[in-house]
């Protein structure tokens, strides 16, 4: 049965995961007593060497005066070391990288071929968010306040401390709401020699510089540590917390080293409805996924090379976007051979990235450690791609029609078992939405069943 | 019939048949259950390049006759901790783990593991070949089933002492960290479950003809080992630590023979008698 490729790209967002917002690898703090607790977040981290860039995404959706975090970071941070960047960055390296739908049209048996085309729909990402001032006590505490300056609509204050009870009580006494089970782990992180980076938003510069959202936070450092704390995150979150990281290296992909890197499920054939709840058939598949490995883990959904995709749901990134993101490597942007993609859109000039986005669903209790990183020279592609085979519709005249019929109807019995398995939802209700959508083939009443050796010769 | 039991027998006494029956099961398991990145011309390839660097330098070389036994572990162990995605790289790490055995000698005795040789020196020198510390995260379950099975390799081989000891040391120091920062005790409890610290505890230190030769011996060179792991995993944050620290404290293993000599392990061997159907085991060398 020969099929034609295709058609749409219908890649998901985070966003259609991450339904409500917030959250960061550190805790918020809100002034007034709001009732917040992390759900979902991103973070893009560019590395080569110990050279690292991490920018982190900032979809907090309260009042922006409420807004402060705090991030242990492993040195300390100057001025020049942050950046502001642009929201629509992480949005696209989001479109970019998620799992994708792709639709094949089958071809008329009895005769010619046929596309069609539809328009990749990236779903859009909302940024939001709030600020800081200074004190005295700090020195009396332990606290020494290494830096502080404000970048774009945010006041930062870098802190390093002696230890977590004067952190936790300068905190407080400044306004911060900190959980009370932070402290232990402010603890540890003090000992491991840990700074703490303490944004909150400058509402004078906020309203100059004019944007609604708060926009993402780069930060540019040098360590041996090639992870993300995501301990002080579970501390005042009640369910999973679903964590995006975008790795962008050099040489490969980037896999976890304390818990086991696995990938989603792909490639499979899905019935054509799925198309209209694409969103909820991730969901349920990606909790699926979890749920056989106790609920919780890293789970790969992308793994690429920068310079094309196959199909794309997003085009690349620019080495412009790239730079800005904070690939700090790519300083001779018109260096290199400039590379054909296998197929779709034309690309600029070669680049030595390479893009792995990882999905972690986690709490405190199954991940008690902080994730830990590294690269590998593993240049192998991986996507998150599940594939929808429309049956040809029109009319067929000729005697292949009957066994394309009897094949589509085996395909749809087997496209409604994967999804089940993929997904947990009950065969007899897919059952249901196939009949209702494209149905099955009436293959009672067609042609006499054709022996084998009746196509060998054709008649004349 | 008597002497299919024998040779029963004689094939159960000899480590290395335990060793490589659960090696080659776990790398089963690597395949189907943890969806491992191993194309089955890349084991082909290790194995082949060990089994040919024995084969050759057993003849050549040590002038005896062709066992091919540590050389399938040795390309086991590689196979399972090695990952790349070059062939040249999977049959260069099995010429080196062979050829290190009859290179780099002292007083008659290899210095280095052969796997643990293979592995390192590729995975520093070549980006394209890594080692996956997290590849078989931290089930658990699956750590007791590998506790249960490298018991019984260990203790065939005489050599449990040594992987108890590291795991002990290592457990020690774990817990000694966690204690220090004020950590839950479930942070080091997640890390001593990690399935490549067990597989390096049971199958890689645990090699009686590189650890020391007494009981002491062992339990020094674990400890010190287990310390280097630990320094390198926590103080230069590489997560390979363990596996690094083997091949650099493998050089102190004939000063700590010096120290506390011991007798030299050999592998059991079958002699066939003339006369009778019976297989006799005696001590190799």
């Amino acid at each position: 049965m020969s099929s034609r490729l295709l058609s749409s790209v219908i890649a998901l967002s985070a966003t259609a995961v991450a339904t409500q917002a917030s959250a960061f690898c550190g805790f918020y703090v809100a002034k007034a007593d709001t009732d917040l607790f992390n759900q979902s977040s991103k973070v893009a981290m560019m590395r080569d060497g110990e050279r690292t860039v991490i920018t982190m995404a900032n979809d907090y959706q309260g009042e922006p005066e409420e807004f402060a975090m705090v991030i242990p970071v492993p040195t300390v941070i100057t001025k020049d070391q942050v950046h502001i960047s642009d929201p629509a960055l992480l949005t696209h390296l989001d479109a970019y990288t998620a799992p994708r739908l792709v639709e094949y049209f089958d071809d008329n048996p009895c005769d010619s071929h046929r596309y069609r085309l539809f328009d990749a729909v990236p779903a859009p990402v909302a940024m939001e968010s709030e600020t800081v001032t200074l004190q005295k006590r700090a020195e009396a505490l332990g606290v020494t306040i290494e830096d502080e300056f404000t970048v774009g609509e945010y006041d930062i204050l870098i802190l390093s401390a002696e230890e977590s009870d004067g952190l936790q009580t300068w905190l407080e006494e400044e306004g911060y709401r900190v959980p009370a089970k932070a402290r232990r782990t402010l603890g540890s992180y003090i000992k491991q020699d840990m700074k703490f980076f303490v944004a909150k938003v400058n509402l004078e510069a906020r309203a100059e510089n004019g944007s609604e959202y708060l926009r993402p936070i780069a930060v540019a450092f040098e360590t041996p540590k090639f992870m993300l704390p995501i301990r002080l995150g579970t501390v005042n979150a009640k369910d999973d917390q679903d964590l995006f990281v975008y790795m962008l290296t050099r040489s490969g992909q980037v896999e976890t080293t304390n818990y086991r890197t696995q990938k989603i499920p792909t490639g499979q054939e899905i019935p054509p409805y799925v198309k209209d709840e694409f969103g909820d058939f991730y969901k349920a598949m990606f909790a699926t996924a979890a749920d056989r490995d106790g609920g919780h883990g890293v789970f790969m959904e992308y793994a690429w090379d920068m310079n094309w995709c196959d199909p794309c749901a997003a085009d690349p990134l620019s080495n412009e976007q790239l730079q800005e993101l904070g690939v700090f490597w790519l300083d001779s942007p018109t260096d290199g051979p400039a590379i054909q993609p296998r197929r779709g859109r034309p690309i600029q000039q070669a680049k030595d990235v390479y893009v792995t986005r990882l999905h972690v669903r986690y709490d405190a209790k199954s991940f008690p450690e902080d994730l830990k990183f590294k690269t590998t020279g593993n240049r192998d592609n991986f996507q998150g791609r599940y594939v929808l085979r429309h049956a040809y519709d029109g009319e067929m005249t000729c005697e292949a029609a009957s066994e394309y019929k009897t094949d589509v109807n085996e395909r749809r019995q087997t496209e409604i078992k994967t999804l089940a398995n993929l997904t947990g939802w009950k065969r007899d209700d897919i059952r249901e939405r196939v009949e209702a959508d494209t149905g099955f083939f009436d293959v009672s009443k067609t042609a006499p069943n054709h022996k084998w050796w009746s196509r060998i010769w054709s008649q004349d | 019939m008597a002497g299919v039991m024998d040779w029963m027998r004689a094939v159960s006494r000899d480590p290395r048949h335990y060793q490589i029956a659960i090696l080659s099961s776990l790398i089963l398991v690597g395949l189907f259950v943890y969806s491992f990145r191993l194309p089955w011309w890349h084991v082909l390839a290790c194995v082949g390049s060990t089994l040919g660097t024995q084969a050759l330098a057993d003849r050549f070389i040590a002038k005896r006759s062709f066992d091919p036994r540590s050389p399938l572990i040795s390309a086991l162990s590689l196979t399972l901790l090695l990952r790349t995605g070059s062939i040249t790289l999977s049959i260069l790490a099995g010429v080196l783990a062979v050829g290190s055995k009859y290179v780099l000698r002292w007083r008659g005795k290899h210095v280095f593991n052969p796997a643990n040789f293979g592995l390192v020196i590729v995975s520093l020198i070549f980006t394209s070949a890594w080692i996956s510390p997290g590849q078989w995260g931290a089930a658990p379950v699956l750590a007791l089933f590998l506790l249960g099975l490298g018991g019984i390799v260990t203790g065939k081989a005489k050599r449990w002492d040594v992987s108890l000891a590291l795991l002990g040391s290592y457990a020690a120091l774990l817990l000694g960290r966690a204690l220090w920062l004020g950590d839950p005790v479930a942070i080091p409890l997640h890390q001593l479950q990690s399935g490549a610290l067990l597989i390096f505890a049971f199958f890689m230190i645990s090699d009686p003809k590189t650890t020391p030769d007494a009981r002491t011996g062992r339990l020094i060179f674990a400890a010190l080992v287990a310390s280097v792991g630990f320094a390198i995993q926590f103080g230069l944050h590489n997560s390979a630590g363990i596996i690094l620290a083997l091949i650099l404290c493998a050089p102190t293993v004939p000063l700590i023979d010096h120290l506390v000599g011991g007798e030299r392990y050999a592998w059991p061997r079958f002699i066939r008698p003339t006369q009778g159907d019976t297989y006799v085991l005696t001590p190799a060398e």
